[in-house]
């Protein structure tokens, strides 16, 4: 069955590089433009994997983990976190808000792919 | 890819126009957190992208500068004056860096080099200050950033095996917060199995009973063998995203201990409940015991999990390790949740790309459309049908809905003139720093909505405005000073809708014209007689005239007219018109106005002779049959109309236009209207036909401009009607009445 | 058909001016078309008769005939508008009925006579020799208006 990926993240550059990447592995490619949007994207699809960014406007990477992790059908979806360097402050940060890995920015499509499937159930 | 190539240019247009715009406030003092917070997104995300597409001069100078920003955003920075102008500067340098990224250019590195000194003279300066205080260990020096960091360069790589498969023995105890995580015990032993045959065995010794269970808690244990030819890398690779989650001891074919992560307990295998689970063979479906249990453990089920899941399932000795709060965490806390989304994101609405030659195409078709209902009802009119109720009416509501279609399809290009506004600060600035001036640009109504081409080419005379106010406008510091003003000069630029067009105001708080010597600077040029008799008005706006400015003069002038005639010329072609008001000492304003279209005009439709000519609507103040008592001679050429006391120039525009040798006597009506500078002429034609809208076509385009003419159109009948310029035509009756010399240029 | 490459052939549109017979080449031609009343231009040359409306564009008029110094000519319902492109500028040219088609190697155009007053020679490229008389080669580049030429 086609894995369902949501990617959060504010740069048009980057998720047409997400959807590029995601799609071209056969996955299903959900996206939104902050976390405000990717709740109310969440509301309606049920990802299999989310991939979202740190830095965005309306909520941020971390908030939006927190609150995707609130939600009690989403405590076991798996959350990737795109960061731009491989800081491990940021990495502790977003996992102690639940994230459940990290892609490096920018990233080789391939990593990604193989990032979500690692994590994929 | 070239498409996203092209989405990223796009993107940092907009990214570095929300940098500036960000800065720019702050620089106001009206850098709230969100302001900061989206400076320091548009860099990150210019520098993210840019990562991508492997632009690593723009990645490097980006980084030095997004790090900054992270220091302002954590508070760690003071935002002052220095530094926010620093960063403006910097801001500059990032859009010049992407100017040429996307021309497959790249910058000299050294270039950047000062701004970076600079940046990092700020951030050590404040880490000296507050010494101890970073928790963080923020790279405030030029890391040259190794574009493709993968993962795996933070753990150190073994060399990898090429001698033939191996045996590692894993010990993988979960914590609690791996499974919060929602990474899987399950997931990850299967991962392990792709790399080669992995041998399971399962610890549940810690699993307590059910009474003190803790769904979301974490009981088993691991001891895995597996039987790979990759390097310990690799089965690291596997456990990356659970680090410090987890206790890990991995150890190698040669039985050392070789690297443990986070070892907080060496697990300890009991040799009861030992479950041996051969796993080569990939997923472990199948093995239900295990999936049930790891779902269990892992708190994945709802409710109903604590009754059923009791008999397997064990302790919670930890309790959740999730909150760690730090600022940006509690704020998001407050941020809109999932109920309030939908509101959040309605401010964003939707958009389409369209190509502008289709809407181009579409406009000008509505033109024709409006062109054709316009002959239409003239012809059904001519054919004595217009009584008709129903032909009468149908025409109407064909009118009414022409005219909506063509609304509408005209605010299709409209867009605010921010987009040529927000060059300006980075303009004043380069300016400001080249003549050593110093210059505060104040924008307002940068909301003000007119179509996208004149915007466009709004772009390039403004810009020379702006610096020649800089230039030109404004005095030095120090003569600022001692003529009694601040020593930063001020420069405003407005933009506002008024009656039915856009003005522009640009203007500056310098020390104004100096009349005299444009006036002697004209007379040496022969623009004007010397013995010209010229309001202090006429003297401000000869620095329009052509050939008023030369390339030599340009410095001795006190005042402006650098290629003032060239700025007027374009925005003339749109169809606007510019002006200047002085006053000594005080300042200078220009004032543009502008159609807010390209494409139509209401207009009074009138009869001079033979000819029918279209005077624009937002000109006409009022519309008058003067007596002929009120009208009187004022020397050999000129004539003025008295009106309600005070005295107008009349102008016959029969005469003025050429159409007629001598003014026409006797009756006829008269136009009152007001031009530019704010005066009052009056406008003698024969007859009055009547108002309509009508499509502006382009004079120019086959053939030139014409003085005292704006622009041509097509009235019902299918011919050409001429639309007066008003001021042309009083600046016609001027060069025949006062200046022979002035515009004869233009002719 | 086969064509020396150094005799290029081109067609030429021929038509009356003042009684002499003068041809441009097809290519800068768009169409022909019936006269119909301009509007005046003001502060424009005599030459320039006004504009007309072609389908939506603003046609400006020249009359040809006092353009070449032959004196204005008085439009009538023989009189055609030939369409020409000029630089970028699409242009109508005011002439008496268009006589022929002719199609014309290069080695048939002579060199303008020298007898040719100085408004002849301006605009008058070459000559060309027929049974029936001789017709001149109009260039129509420096038709318009100075001005209109520079801004083009």
């Amino acid at each position: 069955m086609t894995k369902v990926v949501l990617t959060v993240d504010d740069s048009r550059t980057m998720r047409d590089m997400l959807r590029l990447a995601l799609a071209e592995a056969s996955f299903e490619v959900v996206q939104a433009v902050d976390g405000v949007h990717g709740l109310e994207v969440l509301s309606q699809t049920e990802p299999d994997v989310i991939i979202t960014d740190i830095n965005m406007p309306n909520m941020d990477g971390f908030g939006f983990i927190e609150a995707v992790r609130r939600d009690e059908r989403r405590r076991g979806t798996p959350i990737l976190v795109l960061t731009t360097e491989s800081d491990a402050a940021k990495k502790q940060r977003a996992r102690a808000a639940g994230a459940t890995g990290w892609i490096v920015k920018p990233f080789d499509p391939a990593k990604l792919v193989d990032a979500v499937r690692r994590v994929a159930a | 890819m070239e498409a996203i190539r092209a989405t990223f240019f796009q993107e940092c247009e907009e990214l570095l126009a929300d940098l500036e715009t960000g800065l720019l406030a702050m620089e106001e003092g009206q850098g709230d957190s969100e302001t900061v917070n989206a400076v320091f997104r548009a860099v990150h995300s210019v520098k993210g992208g840019a990562g991508a597409f492997g632009l690593d001069g723009l990645v490097r100078f980006a980084h030095v500068f997004e790090t900054t920003l992270d220091g302002v955003r954590n508070g760690e920075l003071e935002v002052e004056a220095s530094l926010v102008a620093l960063m403006l500067r910097c801001a500059d340098r990032l859009s010049d860096h992407v100017s040429a990224a996307k021309v497959g250019e790249s910058l000299d590195p050294d270039g950047d080099q000062d701004l970076i000194k600079q940046l990092e003279a700020f951030c050590v300066a404040e880490e000296a200050g507050e010494a101890g205080e970073l928790d963080l260990p923020i790279a405030f020096a030029v890391v040259p950033l190794s574009i493709g960091d993968a993962p795996e360069a933070f753990t150190p790589l073994v060399a990898s095996t090429e001698a033939g498969p191996a045996e590692w023995r894993i010990e993988f105890k979960p914590h609690a917060t791996l499974y919060a995580n929602a990474n899987d015990a399950s997931v990850l032993l299967r991962e392990l199995a792709r790399l080669g045959e992995l041998r399971v065995e399962l610890n549940a010794d810690a699993l307590p009973g059910l009474d003190t269970l803790d769904v979301f808690g974490a009981y088993l244990s691991w001891t895995l063998w597996l039987t790979t030819e990759k390097a310990e890398a690799d089965i690291r690779d596997v456990f990356e995203f659970v680090d410090g989650d987890c206790d890990l001891t991995i150890r190698g074919p040669g039985a050392n201990d070789t690297v443990d992560i986070a070892v907080t307990s060496t697990p300890d295998i009991g040799d009861g409940d030992r479950d041996l689970i051969p796993a080569s063979a990939g997923p472990l479906e199948g093995e239900m015991s295990l999936q049930d249990l790891l779902a269990m453990a892992r708190g994945a089920s709802s409710d109903t999990a604590e009754a059923e899941a009791a008999a397997e399932s064990v302790i919670a000795t930890e309790p959740r390790v999730l909150k760690e709060p730090s600022p940006q965490v509690s704020e998001s806390a407050n941020a809109p949740s999932a109920k309030s989304a939908g509101k959040a994101t309605d401010v964003a609405q939707p958009t389409i790309r369209v190509d502008l030659d289709r809407v181009d195409r579409l406009i000008d078709l509505v033109g024709e459309l409006v062109i054709n209902q316009a002959m239409l009802a003239q012809q059904v009119h001519e054919a004595g049908l217009a009584r008709s109720g129903n032909i009468a009416l149908g025409l109407d509501d064909l009118e009414q809905l022409t005219r909506e279609i063509q609304d509408s399809v005209m605010a299709i290009r409209a867009q605010p003139v921010k987009s040529v506004f927000q060059r300006m600060p980075r303009l004043v600035r380069e300016v400001a720093s080249m003549t050593g001036k110093s210059v505060r640009l104040v924008t307002e109504g940068e909301g003000t909505e007119v179509d996208k081409t004149v915007i466009e080419r709004l772009s390039e005379p403004l810009t020379h405005m702006i610096r020649n106010a800089v230039d030109h406008g404004l005095e030095s510091p120090e003569a600022r000073v001692a003529a009694g003003k601040p020593a930063e000069g001020v420069i405003r630029l407005a933009a506002l809708h008024r009656s039915g067009r856009i003005v522009i105001e640009v203007s500056d708080d310098g020390k104004g014209i100096d009349r005299a010597r444009v006036r002697s600077i004209a007379i040496e040029r022969g623009l004007i007689e010397p013995d010209a008799v010229l309001t202090e008005e006429e003297v401000d706006n000869l620095i329009f005239a052509p050939g008023f400015s030369t390339a030599s003069a340009v410095s001795d002038i006190s005042g402006r007219g650098v290629g003032m005639d060239v700025v007027k010329r374009s925005i003339q072609a749109l169809g606007g018109r510019i002006s200047i008001t002085s006053i000594p000492g005080k300042g200078s304003t220009f004032t543009l106005s502008l159609p807010l279209t390209l494409a139509v005009l209401d207009g009074m439709v009138v009869s001079v002779g033979d000819h029918t000519l279209v005077v624009p609507i937002t000109v006409i103040v009022e519309t008058l049959q003067p007596k002929p008592v009120d009208v009187r001679s004022l020397g050999p050429h000129a004539t003025v109309l008295a009106v309600r006391g005070s005295h107008v120039p009349l102008i016959d525009v029969g005469s003025a236009m050429g159409f007629r040798p001598d003014p026409a006597s006797g009756s006829g009506v008269t136009i009152l209207v007001e031009s530019e500078l704010g005066g009052l002429a009056a406008l003698r034609v024969d007859s009055i036909q009547g108002q309509r809208q009508v499509v502006i076509k382009s004079l120019e385009q086959n053939y030139d401009q014409v003085p005292g003419i704006a622009a041509a159109t097509i009235l019902g009948d299918g011919r050409v009607a001429l639309i007066v310029d008003v001021d042309g035509v009083i600046a016609l009756r001027r060069q025949t009445a006062t200046r022979p010399t002035l515009l004869d240029k233009a002719s | 058909m086969s064509l020396s490459p150094s005799v290029d052939p081109r067609e030429l549109i021929a038509f009356h001016l003042g009684g002499q017979e003068f041809c441009v080449d097809i290519r800068s031609v768009l169409e022909i078309r019936g006269w119909a009343p301009a509007t005046a231009i003001p502060q424009s040359p005599s030459y320039v008769k006004g504009v007309i409306n072609l389908r939506g564009t603003v046609l400006p008029i020249v009359d040809l005939g006092a353009r070449l110094g032959l004196g204005p000519s008085e439009p009538s319902a023989r009189h055609v508008i030939i369409v020409a492109r000029i630089s970028n500028k699409t242009v109508g040219l005011l002439v008496e009925a268009v006589s022929d088609i002719l199609t014309v190697s290069d080695d048939r155009i002579q060199p303008t006579p020298d007898v040719a007053c100085d408004t002849v020679r301006s605009f008058v490229k070459g000559v060309i020799a027929q049974d029936t008389g001789m017709i001149s080669l109009i260039a129509l580049d420096g038709i318009l208006p100075e001005t209109v030429a520079e801004a083009a």
